[in-house]
C-alpha cells in the first residue's frame, strides 16, 4: 500500500516497517531532554513533631527516557503512576531523590538555584485544572505578560502589550481579551490562556499535563489541534502526560506507559497501539470504550481485577504482577528490567 | 412503561437572568433497559435526572413545567413525605464524586442499612446481613469487616461500589448514574461499569446513565438521548445514532474524538465555537452559531424532533444532509 498515509493505516501488517518511523517521523535533530534512572521517593513521617520516618513513597521509581527535538512523547498511565510527578522532577519544582535530568546538555539536578533560574523559561507547563491554575485577581494580560516583564523580555509596556496581543493572536483568543478576568472565560477560552503564558516565555519544551482531561469533548479537538499547530510553527517539543490513550495516540509519536513509579513499555505510537506486549498496556486498550455500539459488541474487554497497590508499600518482583493476567510465579520473586526487546520498543516483563 | 417525561422544564432565577438548564425534555424509559443520556457540561443532563429525584434546589432552581410519570404516578404533584418513599427505594441515584456522595462520619454499614430500615422496615440484624450480602454483590472482599469502616478506608473504586451496593439494596426500578465513572480510572471504569451492567440486568433494573463519554455510550446503553443546551436533539438506538447520526451535533461528537480503531486522523475535526449561555440563548436552533449546516431558517424557527429513521428522532431542519452513512 504505497504512497498513502501509510504511517498510520491501521492495518497490522504495516507495523513490521515501522520500527523507525516514529523516531523519524518529526524532524529530529538531537536529543532535547535525557532522563536518566529517575526516583522521587516521599517520606512518611510519624507526627508532626518528630518527624520520624516510618515510610517511603517511591512515586517515581527509577524512570530513564529520551525526547528528542520537535517530537512529542506521550506519558500514560492511572492516577498515582507518578506520571506527574516525573514531569515536577523534570521542572525542578520537586527536586529528585536521585537520578539526571539532562536538559540541552546539562543536568538539571546538578546546577546551582541562579543557574536553573536562566533554564527555567525554556521549559514550560500548560496545568489540566484551567479552572485553577490561573490567578483569579490577575487580568490576562498580566497573566500572559508576567514572564516577560519579569525576565526583561520586553523594553517597556508598549512591547509587552504588543506581546501579549500577539500571544493570544496566536493561541486563537481576540487580543481584546487581555482586560478580562479567568472567570469570565470558557474552560476552552481558559486552557487557550494556560498556552499562551506557556509561550510567552519563548520555551522549546512544554510539559503538558492532562491539558485537555477537564475541558468538554467538543473544546478538546480544538485545543488539541491547536497545540498541534503550535509544535509544527515553533518546532515545540512536547511532554504529554494524560491518561486517555486515545488522545494519547492522536497527539504522540512515542508513548511511554507507566505504572506504580516505573515505565513498563515504551515505543512508537503506532507500534504500542498495533503491538502491546506488556499485559498492562494491553488491559488500559482494551479499557477503553471505542464510540461505535457495533465495534463494541465485538470486543471483550480484558477487565483487571484489583486496584492499583499503595506505591507505599509496592508488591515485590513484577509491580504489576498481583492483577496481571499473564502472572507466573517467577513473577513475584523477580523485578523485571525495561528492556529491548524489538527494535525501538522496550517492555519490562519477565515474558520476554 | 416505567417512567414517562413530558415536556420537563427545569429553571434557575438567578440575578443574572432565567437559566433554561432543561427547556422542554420529553423521554421514556422502559422497565429493565438502559438509556444514556449524553451531552456536555450545561447541557441539562444532570439537572434532568436530579427533576426527576424530586432534587432541584428551590430557590433559586424550580419545575416550571411537564410530567414525571413513575409507574403511572405524576411524582411532581407528590408531597416531600411521598417523594422520600419512592427516592432511594425505587428510583435509585449514583453520583460522579465517590468522595463527597458518602457521609464521610458514618460507616459504610450504617450508611447502607439507613435506607432498609426506612424503606424496608427492616430489623438492625436483618439489615445488617443484607448489607454485607450487597457488599459481596458488587465485588467488596471481607465485607463483614467493611461494614464497621468509614469511607475515608475504602479508595474510589470501592467507593463507588459501595455507591452501587447502597443504590441496589432497596431493589429500585430505575437507577440513575451521573457520571459514574468519570472520577475513576479507565481499568476501575471498565470493572464498575460491566459489574453496574451486570447486576441491573440480572436484578431487572432499568439504568439512565447520564455521561458525556461516546464510549461508556456505545459499549453500554440500548438507546441514546443527545442533549444540547437544555433540549434532547437526538433520540434514537445506539446503532441507529451511532451509524447514521442526524443531527450536526451528534455527528460533530462523534467526528472530535479521536478513535483508538480506526486509522489516526491528520487532523482532529473539532466543534468550532463555545456552547451558549443557557440564560441568554441564541435565537431559534440552540446549535446553529456553531453548525455546519445551518441555513436562514435556523436562526428563526427552533426545530422540534421529528422522525428521520425507525424508532430515530431528530431535532433539525436540514436532517436530511447531515451524516446519514456511517461515522
Amino acid at each position: 500500500m504505497p504512497g498513502n498515509r501509510g504511517e498510520d493505516s491501521g492495518k497490522k501488517g504495516l507495523r513490521l516497517n515501522s520500527p523507525m518511523q516514529p523516531i523519524a517521523a518529526k524532524n529530529s535533530n538531537g536529543t532535547i531532554l535525557e532522563v536518566r534512572n529517575l526516583k522521587k521517593h516521599f517520606s512518611l513521617t510519624s507526627s508532626m513533631i518528630l518527624q520520624k520516618v516510618v515510610g517511603w513513597i517511591k512515586a517515581v521509581d527509577g524512570v530513564s527516557f529520551s525526547i528528542r527535538r520537535g517530537e512529542t512523547l506521550g506519558l500514560v498511565g492511572e492516577s498515582g503512576c507518578g506520571k506527574t510527578t516525573t514531569g515536577r522532577c523534570i521542572l525542578q519544582l520537586d527536586r529528585p531523590t536521585s537520578g539526571e535530568v539532562i536538559f540541552k546538555g546539562k543536568d538539571l539536578t546538578r546546577i546551582a538555584d541562579v543557574e536553573l533560574r536562566g533554564i527555567r523559561p525554556k521549559i514550560q507547563v500548560i496545568f489540566q485544572d484551567p479552572f485553577s491554575s490561573l490567578n483569579p485577581r490577575m487580568t490576562i494580560g498580566q497573566i500572559v505578560g508576567e514572564g516577560p516583564s519579569v525576565f526583561k523580555l520586553v523594553a517597556n509596556r508598549k512591547d509587552l502589550k504588543e506581546r501579549v496581543a500577539h500571544l493570544l493572536s496566536t493561541v486563537g483568543l481576540n487580543p481584546t481579551m487581555a482586560s478580562r478576568y479567568p472567570h469570565e472565560l470558557s474552560g476552552g477560552q481558559r486552557q487557550r490562556v494556560g498556552v499562551a503564558r506557556a509561550l510567552s516565555m519563548e520555551a522549546s519544551f512544554i510539559i503538558c499535563d492532562e491539558p485537555v482531561s477537564a475541558l468538554d469533548v467538543s473544546i478538546q479537538a480544538q485545543i488539541i489541534n491547536l497545540l498541534e499547530d503550535l509544535q509544527e510553527k515553533l518546532n515545540l517539543t512536547y511532554l504529554f502526560i494524560a491518561h486517555d490513550l486515545s488522545v494519547v495516540r492522536h497527539i504522540s509519536d512515542r508513548v511511554a506507559v507507566m505504572y506504580l513509579g516505573k515505565i513498563v513499555e515504551i515505543t512508537g505510537r503506532q507500534e504500542l497501539y498495533d503491538n502491546p506486549l506488556h499485559p498492562y498496556t494491553q488491559a488500559l486498550l482494551s479499557a477503553v470504550p471505542i464510540p461505535d455500539p457495533v465495534v463494541e459488541a465485538r470486543r471483550a474487554p480484558i477487565i483487571l481485577k484489583g486496584e492499583i497497590p499503595s506505591p507505599l508499600n509496592p508488591p515485590p518482583g513484577c509491580v504489576f504482577h498481583p492483577r496481571c493476567f499473564e502472572a507466573q510465579k517467577e513473577c513475584s520473586q523477580e523485578a523485571p528490567e525495561l528492556r529491548e526487546v524489538q527494535p525501538n520498543h522496550w517492555v519490562s516483563c519477565l515474558r520476554f | 412503561m416505567l417512567l414517562e417525561v413530558r415536556n420537563l422544564r427545569t429553571q434557575f432565577f438567578t440575578p443574572e437572568g432565567v437559566v433554561r438548564a432543561v427547556d422542554g425534555v420529553s423521554f421514556d424509559i422502559q422497565e429493565g433497559e438502559t438509556v444514556a443520556l449524553v451531552g456536555e457540561s450545561g447541557c441539562g443532563k444532570s439537572v434532568s435526572a436530579l427533576s426527576i429525584m424530586g432534587l432541584i434546589p428551590n430557590p433559586p432552581g424550580r419545575i416550571v413545567e411537564g410530567e414525571i410519570q413513575f409507574r403511572g404516578r405524576d411524582l411532581r404533584v407528590l408531597d416531600a413525605e411521598g417523594m422520600r418513599k419512592i427516592r432511594g427505594k425505587e428510583i435509585a441515584m449514583i453520583f460522579q464524586e465517590p468522595m463527597t456522595s458518602l457521609n464521610p462520619v458514618l460507616t459504610i454499614g450504617r450508611q447502607l442499612t439507613e435506607a432498609l430500615e426506612m424503606h424496608l422496615q427492616m430489623k438492625p440484624q436483618e439489615a445488617g446481613n443484607r448489607a454485607m450480602e450487597f457488599l459481596k454483590l458488587v465485588g467488596i472482599p471481607d465485607p463483614r469487616r467493611r461494614l464497621s469502616q468509614y469511607p475515608h478506608q475504602f479508595s474510589g473504586g470501592m467507593r463507588q461500589r459501595v455507591m452501587i451496593a447502597m443504590a441496589l439494596c432497596c431493589e429500585p426500578r430505575l437507577i440513575l448514574a451521573d457520571e459514574p465513572t468519570t472520577a475513576l480510572d479507565v481499568t476501575i471504569q471498565a470493572q464498575i461499569l460491566e459489574l453496574l451492567k451486570d447486576t441491573c440486568r440480572r436484578l431487572h433494573v432499568a439504568i439512565i446513565i447520564i455521561t458525556h463519554n461516546l464510549g461508556v455510550v456505545a459499549r453500554y446503553a440500548d438507546r441514546v438521548n443527545v442533549m444540547y443546551a437544555g433540549k434532547i436533539v437526538e433520540t434514537g438506538s445506539s446503532r441507529g445514532i451511532y451509524q447514521s447520526p442526524r443531527h450536526p451535533y451528534t455527528l460533530g461528537l462523534l467526528h472530535s474524538v479521536p478513535r483508538l480503531d480506526q486509522p489516526r486522523k491528520a487532523k482532529l475535526d473539532p466543534i468550532e465555537g463555545q456552547p451558549p449561555d443557557l440564560a441568554d440563548l441564541p435565537a431559534g436552533c440552540s446549535f446553529q452559531p456553531r453548525c455546519k449546516f445551518a441555513v436562514v431558517k435556523c436562526n428563526q424557527e427552533t426545530p422540534s424532533l421529528c422522525e428521520v429513521g425507525e424508532n430515530h428522532w431528530s431535532a433539525c431542519w436540514v436532517w436530511e444532509r447531515v451524516g446519514g452513512g456511517s461515522a
